[in-house]
């Protein structure tokens, strides 16, 4: 498994330049090494980690000892952390960087512009937290550390090429690289019934949704005869099929369909709760931000950002996914008594509210940006403080959380502040201003009240919870905590969400910035 | 007057928010003994009231209709977002009323017995202050939302740490219930701002809704009316309102009933009549027919109650629907009327709330039959401070629950051009039988509780009236007495803002 995924991770960008290369003019197409910095770097630290694993003493047969773990885990945070710089320096740098070019017609298959530096950016921030996580969750030994950090690099990898990919094979081949490495984390977690479930769940639901995405990208490019996204629109206009209109729509309706697996949309959200519960919390925070995050990328670059395709045919369809989403998901949520279950069930609710300003038009993917980045600050942080407190486990565990360790509680209780948008957790609250705001200005007021709806039944659940932590435990409930978690660097990755996600709510102009979509094509 | 320098103005207005939201930020790190956290929930919500008496002197009050201490600053441009705050005469009284109403709370809270959790409690009273200050000085719609929602988590905990024996019900009810009303209200000002493009209150009512269309007036009249009804309450949207109060504690219920409720009636008067003139023309006869009834409801309501607390929450309902009369009869009278009407009820049901947390206070109930009569004779002071609160209530003239009613009831009777006047007569006939009723309920109220033969139950060891629960009430005596005797005085203040956004039509 590992050594496929390498040689998939190492070779995917040369084969790629290798089957574009008959439309160029050259055999050999440059290689713009400035724009694929980051996931070339870390790419090399998914490479470097597992040779560490290999090369470093182990203390037994199967399992090294805790000081290699933490420096396997601080090369994999110092990889995350370089690919970031590298991030910054493009987007200081400022234009548009392209590569792997074909000449004519002209279109570029890897583009870092706006949206790729803003989704870019959203993953190396969430996975400097998961790893900060993983530090936690490997301290027991039972996990083999290095496996664990590369098929983590891998899927960072994939979840920024997928913002930067302007053809659909690009495309496909990123949302494989984000996917394929989270099967086997979620299985890592071994001698686990339910881990082996949630990653046989996972997988099957995975394959289903790459064939339909697969099956609706195939008839894209057969009725349009070209792969690039900025072409698409242009070739279908001029199709030598008489009757494609039909084809298009199944195909659009097809992608929609593979792209809302990815984020847990209803109706395809029922994998969400059962594989975020059996997977270990770092892989249920990674599949709940950085996964989400590059299904709605995928999203909006097909449906919004590159070409308006077939709006008309779309919009109604995703808001009706929306809100059925959001609707299902907080229901769903109100009845859970296990937090990663209900953080499950929340953040397919919260894929409803990010999916609803697209059900306005291609114009609201700047509000689905700026609401995904706020979700991940504020969901992120949760999770982690899940992960710090009990490892997940039954709400009961959490009741006067705030009497025994006084600062998560406060960091639990503002990030659910925040998740049902209520000041102080002021991030919120833009954030569902924002989406507010895009919809009664584009006119889908049965959407707005609808999510009005969904934002009193979320404030239900998570403000009992919130309640909860406060509230005198009637019994010591210390016996039922997680055992030695090594709790230092999970702390320091609950420590960077709370002041992101504070800086957002004192300045949430920055996010905004972030969601100025219009510079895009 | 000398005149104030340019710098020290912001400085006044941003200092009322600042001082209680540090006060709070601060009690998180602070370890302090009951007595020294005590001192401090005093110092620091006196602290908040310095500056807002500051601004009330050097407000000039013979230009009352113009926003003063004005601070207009970009927050998130990238929601057309702005920092704007400043008062004129409709929020100067309110603003000042809640810094008031909510160091008297400290006051009460200093002397109170209940030391547990004292720390939560006070630094979510303080969270409470700034979003309620906040909402009466944002002049920036969504800036307004953003304060209107402070208030929910705070009072949340303020009802689910103290309150009674069902309190996490009520308090979950009362958050999921103003919780829907200010998401409804969240969309009626987008639906302004998306018509208008801007989120300006002062721009906006100056131009008298001159951008939007008359439908488009009726759609966020509607919306932006629901969700400030909720808070108000309006009948039938009260009904989280007796669960929040009779569960809520002492100082929760002062605040509840003395500034929240005055947050849904001040959105019409800034927000939904100036903004949007012709969708209030339209929306006006409805939201009279909904206060009356709400006045007979809650009067009729009232009677049948048992509990203390409960019916003061009732009569509530009663005198929002005056205050909402007021407003529907789009008149400077009418108006002029629910703005008293706001701070009348803010001091009397205040004080009535403090004097019903006494009674429960000594005689561990406030169930009226278990109560049985005598308190005249068994405690002289509260009995007869508690008289005195009920008769403000029911409206007696001299004292401030008069002016409210009678100018309320005095507009319904000649309402605005374009209204029905025989529909107005028959809410003014209809009011003036809820203001019977009133006096009804209070005076059997205290026939039960007050007068007549004591009762089996005795009071605890406390005593008659303490120091510090007369320091806490007295001043609300006496402003209700100097409202009561001189009208003038508030209604000078609100009067010239409300002839201005009224006059254009």
């Amino acid at each position: 498994m590992t050594t496929t995924s390498a040689t998939h991770a190492a070779s995917h960008v040369a084969s790629h330049a290798a089957t574009a290369s008959p439309h160029a003019a050259t055999a050999v197409q440059a290689i713009d090494y400035a724009a694929i910095a980051p996931p070339l770097a870390l790419a090399l630290t998914a490479c470097a980690v597992l040779l560490l694993d290999a090369f470093l003493p182990h203390s037994s047969r199967s399992s090294h000892g805790p000081s290699v773990r933490g420096a396997l885990g601080f090369t994999a945070l110092a990889g995350v952390i370089a690919a970031g710089a590298l991030l910054v320096a493009q987007a200081v740098h400022g234009g548009t960087l392209s590569t792997f070019c074909v000449p004519e017609p002209a279109a570029c298959s890897y583009v870092v512009d706006h949206i790729t530096l803003v989704f870019g950016g959203l993953t190396l921030v969430a996975g400097v937290v998961v790893i900060l996580m993983s530090m936690g969750q490997l301290s027991d030994g039972d996990i083999p550390v290095g496996e664990w950090y590369f098929l983590l690099l891998c899927a960072l990898i994939g979840a920024i090429t997928l913002p930067a990919s302007r053809d659909l094979v690009m495309l496909v081949v990123a949302l494989e690289l984000v996917s394929l490495p989270v099967f086997a984390l979620t299985a890592l977690r071994r001698y686990d019934g339910r881990a082996s479930e949630a990653a046989v769940k996972l997988f099957l639901v995975s394959v289903v949704s790459t064939a339909i995405t697969l099956f609706g990208i195939s008839l894209l490019y057969g009725a349009s005869g070209t792969l690039h996204l900025s072409h698409i629109a242009g070739g279908l206009a001029k199709s030598p099929i008489p009757e494609a209109h039909g084809v298009v729509t199944a195909a659009v309706m097809l992608v929609i369909a593979g792209f809302a697996f990815k984020v847990a949309a209803v109706p395809f959200h029922s994998w969400a709760a059962d594989v975020y519960q059996g997977a270990s919390v770092p892989v249920a925070a990674l599949l709940s931000v950085i996964s989400k995050a590059a299904g709605f990328a995928g999203l909006i670059l097909v449906l919004a950002v590159t070409r308006p395709l077939y709006s008309e045919v779309w919009v109604p369809v995703v808001a009706v996914l929306a809100a059925l989403t959001m609707t299902i998901g907080n229901l769903l949520a109100m009845r859970q008594r296990h937090a990663v279950r209900l953080l499950a069930w929340s953040s397919v609710a919260q894929s409803g509210y990010i999916l609803a300003p697209l059900g306005v038009g291609p114009e609201g993917a700047g509000a689905a940006v700026v609401y995904l980045v706020f979700y991940a600050a504020m969901n992120l942080g949760a999770f982690a403080v899940a992960m710090l407190v009990a490892r997940g486990g039954s709400l009961a565990d959490y009741r006067g959380l705030v009497f025994r360790r006084p600062a998560a509680a406060l960091a639990l209780a503002f990030f659910l502040v925040c998740l049902a948008g209520l000041p102080p957790g002021l991030a919120g609250l833009f954030a569902k201003v924002a989406v507010f705001r895009e919809l009664v200005d584009g006119g889908v007021g049965w959407l707005a009240v609808v999510m009005a709806v969904n934002t009193v039944i979320g404030l239900y659940y998570y403000v009992t919870w919130a309640a909860a932590l406060f509230t005198p435990a009637p019994a010591p409930v210390e016996a039922r905590e997680a055992p030695a978690v090594r709790l230092a660097p999970v702390a320091v990755g609950v420590a960077v969400s709370v002041v992101i996600t504070v800086v957002f709510s004192v300045a949430p102009q920055v996010v905004f910035d972030a969601g100025l979509l219009s510079a895009l094509g | 007057m000398t005149p104030v320098p340019a710098l020290a103005v912001p400085v006044l207005i941003v200092s009322v928010l600042i001082v209680p939201a540090l006060g709070a930020a601060l009690l998180l790190g602070l370890r302090l003994q009951v007595r020294a956290l005590k001192m401090y929930g005093l110092a620091v919500s006196g602290l908040t009231l310095v500056p807002v008496v500051a601004m009330a002197v050097t407000f000039d009050y013979r230009r009352a209709a113009q926003i003063q201490h004005e601070v207009d600053l970009p927050w998130i441009p990238g929601l057309d977002l702005r920092f704007h705050l400043g008062v004129d005469g409709i929020s100067l009284p309110l603003v000042a009323l809640t810094a008031l109403l909510t160091f008297l709370c400290f006051v009460y809270l200093s002397g109170d017995r209940r030391t547990e959790r004292l720390r939560a409690m006070m630094s979510a009273l303080l969270l409470l202050e700034v979003g309620m200050l906040g909402t009466f000085l944002a002049l920036d719609l969504l800036l307004f939302f953003v304060f209107f929602e402070v208030v929910l988590i705070p009072m949340y905990f303020v009802i689910a740490i103290w309150g009674g024996p069902g309190r996490r019900a009520a308090a979950l009810k009362f958050i999921l219930y103003t919780l829907l009303g200010s998401v409804v209200l969240l969309l009626g000002l987008l639906l302004i701002w998306s018509q208008t493009g801007t989120l300006d209150i002062v721009a906006l009512a100056h131009s008298q809704g001159a951008a939007l269309p008359r439908a488009v007036q009726i759609v966020a009249f509607v919306t932006i009316g629901l969700g400030l009804a909720v808070k108000t309450p309006m009948w039938p949207l009260h009904t989280w309102l007796p669960d929040a109060h009779t569960e809520a504690p002492t100082v929760g219920s002062v605040l509840l009933a003395g500034v929240l409720l005055k947050m849904g009636t001040y959105g019409f008067a800034r927000i939904a009549i100036p903004v949007l003139p012709d969708g209030a023309h339209a929306v006006a006869p409805w939201l009279g027919a909904f206060a009356v009834v709400g006045i007979v409801y809650g009067a009729l309501a009232c009677l049948a109650q048992r509990d203390l607390k409960r019916m003061i929450a009732y009569s509530s309902v009663g005198h929002m629907g005056f205050v909402l009369l007021g407003f529907a009869t789009l008149t400077p009278v009418g108006v002029n009327a629910a703005l008293f009407g706001n701070i009348a009820h803010g001091l009397i049901t205040g004080l009535l709330f403090f004097l019903a947390g006494a009674v429960k206070d000594r005689y561990g109930t406030a169930d009226m039959a278990e109560l049985g009569g005598g308190m005249l004779g068994r405690l002289p002071y509260l009995g007869s401070l508690l008289t005195f609160a009920c008769i403000a209530s029911l409206g007696l003239p001299g004292l401030a629950g008069f002016w409210g009613e009678m100018l309320a009831l005095f507009g319904a009777f000649e309402p605005a051009e374009g209204l029905s006047r025989p529909l107005f007569l028959v809410f003014m006939a209809v009011g003036g039988l809820g203001t019977v009723l009133t006096a009804a309920y209070f005076l059997v109220m205290l026939s039960r509780v007050t007068h007549g033969p004591p009762g089996p139950l005795t009071p605890s060891a406390v005593g008659d009236v303490r120091t510090f629960e007369l320091s806490a009430w007295v001043p609300l005596v006496l402003l209700i007495l100097v409202f009561g005797l001189w009208p003038k005085a508030l209604l000078a203040i609100t009067d010239p803002a409300v002839q201005t956004f009224l006059e254009a039509r």
